[in-house]
């Protein structure tokens, strides 16, 4: 099997994949072929430069995003190690469709998280029962705006929900909440984030409860309340904290400070 | 390139010689992004679109002088704000940069 009938294979089947290209620079028209939990196939001229792509070509992935990328002949990528040598511009070209994320909510975090979302490569649905809060003019950043009860776009497609995508529930609205919560639990969804302080935490737990939602594996998913512990104030420091956790919930890191640990930073 | 996976199939059943040309860049408003496809084969065939209708003309030339060995794999530019760039422009005024390479891996 040639490489580019293992990557029509995936394409027409809808799984991931991702292809490196050498477009400039020394060894032009490599291929590397990215496939997510398998080596990878092909060589871009160096296997430094193979373990660097194949790195980055999964994160782009992720993404959902296609675009160039500069290295060093033996994959260096900083600068510094850059400056003075020749450089190699690789393609990479993904296939897969954009990660969601389904925003609860129309509030101010709201726009920010929107924001932050769009520059990681999500499609943002932004979605709350409130006419005059959740249009189109509030969040122009939005792929689209719901206004609508949760219920309804969780039964409509829930089920497209994975574990590259994230739910974020912002509302801190009980009537709104509860059902949010529930519909996101009853998918396969990655990452579920529920905003509040610790009381609203504590209050909201006690509704779950009535709510019949008592697993501890449910209770497991959410991220409540929402985000890492940046110390953020403002809605975009906010939206970085939210999203600086949905990075780490699914790399399974811990987000301490890369100072304070030891080993590589990519194993 | 999803939509050009059976005739680039049926090129190879039949062992016809095939360029690739895949949009890897684009600035300002372009109307295809990154990974828009065509192939070109040496019979002068032609699948998938990389600007909708703008420098397809222009894509096929190169495509079959590659394909006679008259230049390398490498980049082609398209648009007004570009040294490097052929004099085929865009009408949305933006440059993309397609790769141009044999379809033969």
């Amino acid at each position: 099997m040639t490489l580019s009938d293992r990557l029509a294979e995936r394409v027409r089947s809808g799984d991931p994949v991702a292809l490196a290209t050498v477009i400039e620079g020394e060894g032009v028209g490599n291929h590397l072929l990215i496939i997510p939990g398998e080596d990878s196939n092909g060589s871009l001229g160096h296997s430094d430069l193979d373990r660097v792509v194949h790195r980055d070509g999964l994160a782009e992935l992720e993404a959902g995003r296609s675009g160039i990328r500069t290295y060093g002949p033996e994959g260096q990528t900083t600068p510094e190690d850059l400056e003075g040598t020749p450089t190699v511009r690789v393609f990479v070209e993904s296939w897969a469709p954009p990660p969601q994320m389904w925003i609860f909510g129309a509030v101010d975090f709201t726009a920010a998280l929107a924001r932050v979302a769009k520059i990681l490569g999500y499609r943002v649905l932004v979605c709350d029962a409130r006419e005059i809060f959740a249009t189109g003019r509030r969040f122009p950043m939005a792929d689209e705006v719901r206004v609508t009860w949760p219920s309804p776009v969780f039964e409509e497609r829930g089920e497209t929900l994975g574990p590259r995508d994230a739910v974020c529930i912002l509302t801190h609205d009980p009537k709104f909440d509860i059902p949010a919560v529930q519909g996101a639990l009853a998918t396969r969804v990655g990452y579920i984030g529920v905003m509040g302080s610790r009381t609203t935490h504590e209050r909201r737990l006690e509704r779950l409860d009535e709510a019949g939602i008592t697993s501890n594996d449910d209770l497991a998913r959410l991220m409540s309340p929402i985000g890492l512990d940046l110390g953020a104030r403002t809605p975009e420091e906010t939206a970085i904290s939210i999203c600086a956790e949905i990075i780490a919930n699914r790399t399974g890191r811990t987000a301490s400070r890369l100072r304070s640990g030891s080993g590589p930073i990519h194993p | 390139m999803k939509e050009l996976l059976n005739d680039l199939d049926r090129w190879r059943t039949a062992g016809t010689r095939v360029a690739l040309a895949r949009v890897v860049d684009v600035e300002g408003s372009g109307p295809r992004g990154p990974g828009a496809a065509m192939a070109v084969s040496l019979e002068g065939e032609v699948v998938g679109s990389v600007s909708g209708g703008c420098v397809e003309g222009a894509v096929v030339t190169e495509a079959l002088s590659l394909l006679h060995g008259e230049r390398e794999p490498g980049i082609v530019a398209f648009g007004y704000s570009d040294d490097e760039a052929f004099a085929v422009g865009l009408t949305c005024g933006g440059t993309i940069r397609l790769f141009i390479e044999e379809f033969n891996w």
